[in-house]
């Protein structure tokens, strides 16, 4: 799951080291439009689904934030 | 019954006896009586929609609650002898059912709201059409009860259906209370569109005698009757005059009609949600805020984030969140990326679902052409600022202006110019005349025009302007003063005299200064329409 989201963020952005970036969205290093392509890629590669309320900054700031939000969906779902 | 009129007033006080006087355990069915009340005073046949929203919407999400629990235990008992693929299937054939209710409702809901409200307008444009290509275009117009605040009301219920499909809380189980969620009369008129999660824990709690709580609501209220009815009714005398005459009143007078409205929408609107939070808080209920000083804005994107807070969440959560990650727009999202690369691929989805949410914002405001032209109008600004937004970088290198105080003054005048201009398609109310008006600013200013005489020709006299020009300066230097918080506090810290002095200095204001007596006949609000 890691590796694989990984590759995602790292089609965002190749330039970030997405494994120590600690503040995706304060540092805006992802923008609302990364923020949109990165849920819809979430969606289809782990096969959950993500509303409206979970796309808060909280759940995006950093790799492990993201990870933990995948693992409750896949559990959820 | 207006908020503005003797009988509101008197509706309000006998039902604020009855909340604290009967026992605490019918404070909820004191409202709900009162709320059907001021709804079937509104119009007796609107009682008939919101108790079909109200009953449809209660007993769907019950059904979605129960139809989860059954599917939880269902799932539990045959989970251990499914394989992952099994499992995935009895959860997908479970949810199926759920959401086969949860759209029955919902189609319900809207088909009502799009029925009632944009019947006629359809067959304006289909006869419109016809005509076009040489047909009769004669399909007559249908005689329908518009509800008033039926936008405001399905949205709330809507949002609820909404959030018990995705199991955000669970369905309320009391029909009472929760038609008491529905109908909640300071909030039906205009809104806000409150969400039952932050309403219902201060609506259904039973409410003592609050004395601070209710001087505070005292304080709004007046607060609220002060923006309406000294500035909002007052200005209200001379935008009539200068939009029923747009012929006399073109070029340099375009300009002032447009700045005349865009403080009294303002006085307007945030004067009605005054009248309503501080009603509200009267009967100890927290109706959550509106507005955050939206004139203050550097952007018309922070604009939208502090006007009409309510409309623009509903939309953010419920229309552009779900559009833009729901299953075709990932597949464009993926075909963009692919053919026109990162940038555009990225961008085409959200600027879709945004094109998607103004289409549905304008359109939601009003069944005409120019809500829908203002609507794409801020569609158009918030896209072109966002695609300048690599030239403002440049720009902000090179001149170190960011911060600076007459940067700021420049990105407020900016955003309220942008703003006003858009909201002439509301004025005007009709398309290609607002874009006359709109040019006739540049093409023909007719600055001469613009003599003291011109403007006593408005309808006002030069006490109204002098009372418009103070109250217009008092509601800044409130705004100013709510930056360093609330302007409440600050009056509850004042000794008892100067506390005394600011209530009934503005209660003897609203009662001199208030709009009475130029062609007086309680304006409505013009939120109520929507």
């Amino acid at each position: 799951m890691r590796d694989e989201l990984l590759e995602i963020l790292q089609d965002l952005h190749e330039d970030i080291d997405f494994e120590t970036a600690d503040n995706l969205i304060d540092g805006k290093i992802l923008d609302s439009f990364d923020i949109v392509t990165l849920v819809g890629e979430l969606c289809d590669t782990f096969d959950i689904e993500i509303t409206a309320d979970e796309m808060v900054p909280e759940n995006f700031q950093n790799l492990e934030a993201i990870l933990a939000l995948i693992t409750r969906k896949s559990e959820e779902d | 019954m207006l908020f503005t009129s003797y009988s509101f007033m008197i509706f309000v006080a006998v039902t604020f006896c009855l909340y604290y006087v009967c026992p605490k355990k019918w404070q909820w069915a004191i409202l709900l009586g009162a709320s059907y009340f001021f709804y079937f005073m509104a119009g007796r046949t609107y009682l008939i929609y919101i108790l079909v929203t109200t009953v449809s919407t209660y007993l769907a999400a019950r059904q979605m609650d129960a139809r989860k629990e059954r599917a939880e235990q269902a799932y539990a008992l045959q989970k251990d002898s499914l394989d992952k693929e099994g499992r995935k299937a009895l959860k997908a054939k479970q949810k199926k059912g759920i959401t086969r209710v949860f759209l029955a409702c919902l189609i319900l809901n809207i088909g009502i709201l799009a029925v009632v409200k944009y019947t006629n307008f359809m067959i304006a444009n289909i006869n419109g059409i016809a005509k076009a290509f040489g047909g009769d275009g004669t399909l007559s117009f249908v005689d329908l009860v518009l509800p008033m605040g039926i936008s405001f009301y399905t949205f709330q219920s809507v949002a609820y259906l909404i959030d018990v499909y995705h199991g955000k809380y669970p369905a309320q189980k009391h029909l009472g209370k929760f038609a008491l969620f529905v109908a909640f009369f300071p909030q039906l008129v205009q809104g806000p569109i409150s969400r039952y999660n932050e309403l219902s824990e201060s609506l259904f709690a039973l409410h003592s005698f609050d004395k601070q709580n209710i001087a505070y609501g005292l304080e709004r209220i007046l607060w609220g009757y002060f923006k309406k009815m000294v500035i909002a009714d007052r200005m209200l005398v001379a935008v009539k005059v200068l939009i029923a005459e747009p012929e006399t009143y073109y070029g340099s007078f375009a300009f002032v009609g447009m700045l005349f409205y865009a403080l009294e929408l303002y006085a307007d609107f945030t004067g009605g949600i005054d009248i309503t939070i501080g009603v509200a808080q009267l009967f100890g209920v927290k109706v959550a805020e509106n507005f955050r000083r939206p004139y203050f804005s550097k952007n018309i994107k922070e604009y939208w984030k502090r006007w009409h807070i309510s409309m623009g969440t509903w939309f953010t959560d419920y229309i552009f969140y779900p559009v833009s990650v729901s299953k075709p727009f990932r597949k464009l999202n993926k075909f963009a990326r692919e053919h026109f690369g990162d940038h555009v691929g990225k961008r085409l989805p959200v600027y879709l679902s945004s094109f998607v949410v103004w289409l549905l914002t304008g359109i939601w405001h009003g069944a005409s052409w120019n809500f829908i032209a203002w609507g794409l109008g801020n569609y158009v600004v918030i896209m072109i600022s966002e695609e300048l937004e690599p030239l403002y970088h440049r720009f902000h290198k090179r001149f170190h202006v960011a911060g600076t105080l007459p940067w700021k003054l420049f990105q407020v005048i900016r955003t309220v110019l942008i703003m006003s201009c858009l909201r002439m398609f509301d004025c005007y109310r009709d398309v290609p005349l607002t874009f006359q008006m709109f040019g006739s600013m540049f093409a023909r200013p007719n600055l001469s025009a613009l003599t003291g005489e011109a403007f006593l020709g408005l309808g006002l006299g030069v006490t109204d302007y002098i009372i418009l020009a103070a109250g217009a300066l008092v509601l800044f230097a409130v705004s100013m003063i709510q930056r360093a918080g609330s302007v409440r506090t600050k009056i509850a810290s004042c000794s008892f005299p100067v506390r005394m002095v600011i209530w009934w200095g503005l209660f003897f204001i609203v009662l001199l200064f208030g709009a009475y007596s130029i062609g007086y006949n309680e304006s409505q609000f013009i939120y109520n329409q929507f």
